[in-house]
């Protein structure tokens, strides 16, 4: 199940000297996976400032490196060398925790996506209901980390910030289950395979409604634009994690644009046939991971095109707009899509 | 079976391991030179009065409150979906009526105004 850290370059030879040892390639596809979050995080802020730079007619980033790119490891660099600040009144143990049990969820729900057929960490059957247990587990570093500041904006923020994650999280779990009604499994390799044949298969046509309520939820999760209000420069200043500096707030800013890869990951997974080519047909492993990242770079694009494009939403609108818009939308989709499985001879829709 | 839940479980730990590490590596390269000022709680400028531990909107406890309800009954869900092809009319029948008793709860929060927010 491992094999798959050994087809990369550089890692081959390391599993033909130990091929039968478990846990070492246990150990190289986490490294790997570290990496790639690590690869994607950089690419992301970097793209991020560029794009919505190109989109406001600036030029973003453009003197660390050739085209600026070289911006992102720059920063990185400043921000481990920046005095970590750590308040008076604050409870120093909690207050870098709280970071620490942000990151750790984001990058562990990792283990569980498919990149291809077999390029999976731990092909575990309850791998959707893992990854929602571990999101739901980001919003205790909020938690903590406002309650840890003792600073009123960082308090107000972490519980504005907290009443929003769980408010999406509910449309986003009914969303999630209308993909397993039509998948019938919780293995997200299952619900990739079950959309095999072709682009008329993805889930995203039968589930539409769910798909954007998915996607928008996301957003919404990960405290992106236009749902940024926890950190909304203009009153709250910077939100849960106003009192953080350094080291400790980069990891804030590392989980969160981790979160995001991992959203634009799970949506081209349960709506976009994963690394499933359009045309139906099987595909090599490395065409289907290149599909998995060009559907991926998709939604990692809408993230930055939001930012760039919409206002933010006022703090009432976001939680009407969770509550009254989102909740009763999944609600009625699952129960249309019982009621055409079991009642009308059109079931065949959405399987 | 269980035994594929290895990776994850050195993962949450190799997890919490990077977290760490980089804050101590942080520690380690950043220098240190406190001001009572640098320090203290940012408050615009003005120096912080009472107590940050203070009283907050009832409305964050509501959405709490109905987040339990709500969760739980996504955890319910979740299994029903799976296996919907196994149980049938009867199973979807069912999970309808107490979906049902749940949708007329929460009717009964929007007219009440619990899910207000002004």
């Amino acid at each position: 199940m491992f094999d798959w850290a050994c087809t990369l370059p550089l890692a081959g030879w390391a599993c033909d000297l130990y091929a039968e040892q478990r846990l070492l390639r246990i150990g190289l596809g986490i490294i790997v996976l570290v990496v790639f979050c690590i690869l994607m995080v950089l690419i992301m802020v970097y793209a991020e400032r560029r794009l919505v730079g190109f989109m406001q007619l600036r030029k973003g980033p453009n003197r660390v490196g050739p085209f600026g790119l070289l911006q992102a490891i720059a920063d990185t660099i400043k921000l481990l060398i920046k005095e970590v600040i750590v308040p008076t009144n604050a409870s120093p143990i909690l207050f870098l925790l709280a970071p620490i049990l942000v990151l750790a969820p984001a990058l562990a729900a990792w283990a569980v996506v498919p990149f291809g057929d077999q390029l999976v960490l731990a092909d575990v059957d309850a791998s959707l209901l893992y990854i929602l247990a571990l999101a739901s587990m980001g919003v205790y570093g909020v938690i903590i980390a406002g309650w840890a500041s003792n600073s009123k904006y960082a308090f107000l923020g972490a519980m504005r910030s907290a009443a929003q994650i769980v408010a999406y999280e509910i449309a986003m779990g009914f969303a999630l289950v209308g993909v397993l009604m039509a998948a019938g499994s919780l293995n997200l390799r299952e619900i990739v395979l079950a959309q095999s044949g072709g682009i008329h298969q993805w889930y995203i046509w039968p589930l539409l409604p769910l798909f954007f309520v998915y996607f928008i939820a996301g957003v919404a999760e990960t405290n992106r634009a236009p749902f940024d209000v926890a950190e909304g420069e203009s009153e709250i200043v910077a939100g849960f994690h106003v009192e953080y500096s350094g080291i400790s707030f980069a990891l804030f800013f590392f989980a969160e644009y981790v979160n995001m890869v991992m959203i634009a990951a799970l949506s081209t997974l349960m709506f976009l046939g994963g690394w499933q080519s359009p045309f139906g047909g099987e595909v090599t492993p490395a065409i289907g991971v290149i599909l998995f990242f060009g559907k991926m770079s998709f939604f990692l694009f809408c993230f930055m095109w939001f930012r760039a494009t919409f206002p933010r939403y006022r703090y009432d609108q976001i939680m009407r707009l969770g509550w009254k818009v989102f909740i009763p939308v999944t609600l009625v989709w699952i129960g249309l899509m019982g009621g055409v499985m079991f009642f009308t001879p059109y079931g065949y829709v959405f399987h | 079976m269980l035994d594929n839940y290895l990776p994850i479980l050195i993962f949450l730990l190799v997890g919490l391991g990077v977290g760490t590490a980089l804050t101590i590596l942080g520690r380690l390269l950043s220098t240190s030179r406190p001001d009572p000022q640098k320090n203290s709680p940012y408050e615009c400028g003005f120096e912080a009065f009472e107590d940050t531990r203070m009283k907050f909107d009832v409305r964050y406890y509501l959405v709490a409150i109905l987040f339990i309800i709500f969760d739980l009954e996504i955890a319910f869900l979740f299994p029903w979906a799976v296996v919907l092809e196994d149980i049938g009319v009867f199973g979807f029948l069912s999970m309808m009526l107490f979906l049902a008793i749940l949708i007329v709860g929460f009717i009964y929060e929007w007219f009440q105004g619990a899910l207000e927010w002004e």
